[in-house]
């Protein structure tokens, strides 16, 4: 059993790393993605949600961070906030590990392990491993690509779908294949960092998950329209 | 009754070498300040020396010693180096070698030192981005005696590119994104362009090597948004060189760009193109080539003498090779008069020439068809070096250079040494030999011996790679006492090119690509010489002050 007080010494460590690690890397820059953006879901509900993702720190050594939130009507479903040390292990990857502390649907503190990288043909990729502060196992994947319409017009894609090891009733979900979001976002960069865009995304859930949600009376799938602004800083 | 003799001897050697000194020391006052310049319209602070951005231009005499008194009265630390000039280690002005301590702020340096060469050169700053922002300008020598090269005027044209953008502010994009500021990135309807140029087969092939790769045909300049200039000009402000038709005027032509290379050529104002005739490479005479056009590399200088014979305003026209605009200079018979303006070429698209992969082993050339053929011809040359010069015009290459006069050293390489030019674009590293500036292991040369060079280019970008203290030798294909002196080389993409040098200067050496952003994220090694012990080395012949073969003009 993990404790809430390892993961907040975890996180006090990581927070550090930067620091610690700059000797070899005497410069620290950053590269931060944040995007809001809110719309409707298939119910004309109100949908809103806030992604953080990027990192602060020199060539081989960085302080990964995210935050990832879902607010449907007046309710906030999901609320992820992530740190991870990033460690550079080939030209295009960095190996990760750190903490994930999750305010919604629960309570619960995670260890990180994983990668994140550029794959072939510019599929910009992250893999992560879970383990819960109960003990729990799961994994997440998620690829994006960009594609230029224009110079400033961009679609890109995602996928993104998530595995756990066991059954989480905590969560509502069973083990294997629990989740998938595919999505599609138009942007158009007013400039480099600032690019307000629309959102398509559906999300389905799967095997013992998505059984659950129907014992519950909830959808086993859902979509939503949103627009929102990213900012790059 | 001796000693007082003695004494008085020694007192009068003594005055007489303050004299001399007094004599020939020419003494010069810099003052650095960050300031307020508005070069675009827009109000900016960047780096002033003599409240002038660029700095102003020094012109020293060769055999003379220079003082330099450098005060920094900036709140940053900040240095002066002087680009491609001979001299003791000390004086070279980067921070950490040869115990050069930096300018902090408030503080004077002094240079001083004996000039032992002639030529076209300049200075900048070599701390942070500062060169970038504003620290740098022209330097001529002049030889002590007759000048080879004999023209009725001459001026100074120096090119630079001037941003908006603090070039701390440029390197955090370039971080946060590599291609931040690339605005001809690769689109989904350039992908339908290809299909309908080549067909489907040969499109998909080429998005597919790129893409598997991870890398861009694009990937031209990693800077954009620059205004050039011209002597600190834009194009509307128009610097003018005035001449008087039938003369021959020498252009000191330096390219104190941060990022940027171009392609130079002067226009008359049917848009024919004024022969240049260049006598002088990166401060060495070299033998006469005529040329219409050149590349120009990063910290290279160009001499070259034009005759304009017309009563009419010829355009000096400085291209950078992402076509973003041009550097424009005016050469006419009086001020206010303005020339042709050039219309923009074509951008280049990179190859896989240019990508260094030139495997064309695994294809069976009969069963090409004619557009797979004609398309393996295009990626077999380099789109880098496309310059989209008009049909029948002659380009300087660098196989044309040959020293005037005879090398003093022409001795083969005792050993080779490779130096890989390498960068990770996802993270915008540059490094030499796979190593930044901070893991690097220095290069080690016994004083007085003889290496060549190796540079093997493994990027998609071209590096102007710069030694500092000694001039390397261009392997450049013509004879042993013919090849001309660089201190800058310009290795282009997916290609190698090897130099001479004979290491007779002791020190050490900073050893670097001469794109700001690419020494500042990691491209930059050090080289040092040094004497080893209980070895004389075969030192070659005291170079000579003067070649006393050919005349230039």
């Amino acid at each position: 059993m993990l404790t809430r007080q390892s993961l907040l010494l975890c996180l006090g460590l990581l927070v550090l790393s930067p620091a610690v690690c700059a000797h070899d890397d005497a410069k620290i820059f950053h590269a931060l993605r944040l995007e809001l953006d809110a719309g409707e879901d298939r119910d004309n509900q109100s949908v809103s949600s806030w992604n953080l993702d990027g990192w602060i720190g020199g060539d081989n050594n960085k302080l990964w961070l995210k935050s990832v939130g879902d607010v449907v009507g007046h309710s906030t479903q999901i609320s992820e906030n992530w740190a991870l040390y990033s460690r550079n292990i080939g030209t295009f990857w960095d190996a990760q590990a750190g903490v994930r502390y999750d305010n919604r649907p629960k309570s619960t503190g995670y260890f990180v392990a994983g990668i994140t990288g550029l794959a072939p043909y510019r599929f910009e990729t992250e893999a992560h491993f879970f383990a819960s502060e109960e003990g729990d196992i799961s994994f997440r994947l998620r690829e994006e690509n960009d594609f230029l319409l224009t110079q400033k017009l961009i679609l890109q894609p995602y996928l993104e779908f998530n595995v756990f090891a066991q059954n989480v009733r905590d969560l509502d979900v069973g083990s294997g294949l629990s989740d998938s979001s595919i999505g599609l976002q138009l942007r158009y960069e007013i400039t480099r960092k600032i690019a307000p865009y629309i959102e398509v995304s559906y999300e389905s859930l799967y095997g013992e998950t998505a059984d659950i949600a129907d014992r519950n009376g909830k959808h086993q799938s859902d979509s939503a329209i949103t627009a929102g602004i990213r900012l790059m800083f | 009754m001796l000693f007082l003799y003695r004494l008085i001897q020694v007192w009068l050697y003594c005055g007489l070498l303050v004299l001399c000194g007094a004599a020939s020391a020419a003494e010069y006052q810099l003052d650095i300040r960050k300031e307020t310049v508005n070069i675009t319209g827009k109000p900016l602070q960047r780096v002033t020396v003599n409240h002038s951005l660029p700095a102003p231009t020094l012109y020293w005499t060769e055999g003379e010693e220079v003082v330099v008194h450098v005060t920094n009265h900036m709140t940053e630390p900040s240095s002066v180096h002087w680009h491609g000039i001979l001299l003791p280690g000390y004086m070279d002005g980067v921070k950490g070698l040869n115990n050069y301590p930096g300018i902090e702020p408030g503080q004077t340096f002094t240079y001083r030192f004996t000039v032992r060469q002639s030529g076209t050169y300049w200075y900048h700053s070599h701390t942070n981005g500062q060169e970038q922002d504003g620290l740098f300008g022209a330097l001529i020598i002049r030889p002590k005696g007759t000048d080879l090269v004999q023209a009725d005027r001459e001026h100074v044209v120096m090119f630079s590119d001037f941003s908006e953008e603090t070039s701390g502010e440029i390197l955090s994009n370039l971080k946060m994104s590599s291609d931040y500021y690339n605005k001809a990135r690769r689109t989904v309807g350039d992908f339908f362009q290809d299909v309908r140029d080549k067909g489907f087969k040969l499109a998909w092939q080429h998005a597919s090597d790129w893409g598997s790769m991870r890398m861009s045909p694009t990937d031209l300049s990693d800077v954009s948004g620059y205004t050039f200039l011209t002597n600190g000009k834009t194009p509307a402000q128009n610097w003018t060189g005035v001449f008087k038709p039938g003369e021959t005027v020498r252009l000191h032509m330096i390219n104190g760009s941060a990022m940027s290379f171009y392609d130079v050529r002067i226009l008359d104002t049917e848009k024919k193109r004024l022969k240049m005739t260049v006598v002088q490479a990166d401060g060495r005479n070299v033998e006469p080539v005529p040329v219409d056009e050149f590349r120009f590399g990063v910290a290279e200088t160009y001499d070259v003498l034009v005759t304009p014979t017309e009563e009419k305003a010829y355009t000096i026209v400085a291209e950078p090779i992402d076509r973003s605009g041009f550097a424009i200079g005016t050469l006419a018979p009086r001020e206010g008069m303005k020339g042709l303006m050039p219309e923009q070429r074509l951008r280049a698209l990179l190859t896989m020439a240019d990508m260094g992969d030139m495997d064309m082993s695994g294809m069976d050339h009969n069963k090409m068809s004619k557009e797979e053929m004609a398309d393996m011809m295009t990626q077999m040359r380099s789109g880098w070096a496309k310059t989209g010069a008009p049909r029948g015009d002659t380009l300087l290459s660098y196989s044309h250079l040959k020293f005037l006069g005879e090398q003093q050293d022409i001795r083969p390489a005792e050993r080779e040494i490779i130096v890989k030019l390498g960068g990770n674009m996802e993270r915008y590293i540059w490094t030499m030999d796979g190593k930044t500036e901070m893991e690097a292991e220095p290069i080690a040369l016994r004083l007085g011996e003889r290496v060549k060079l190796t540079f093997v280019n493994e990027t998609m970008m071209a590096h102007p790679m710069h030694l500092h203290g000694m001039f390397v030798q261009l392997d450049n294909g013509q004879p042993a006492g013919k090849l001309p002196d660089k201190t800058v080389v310009i290795v282009p993409p997916g290609k190698s090119y090897s130099v001479l040098l004979t290491a007779n200067e002791p020190g050490e050496w900073s050893f670097h690509c001469h794109l700001l952003y690419h020494m500042a994220t990691g491209m930059m090694n050090k080289v040092v010489v040094a004497k080893l012990d209980g070895e004389t080395p075969p030192l070659p012949a005291a170079p000579s002050e003067h070649t006393e073969v050919g005349h230039a003009h």
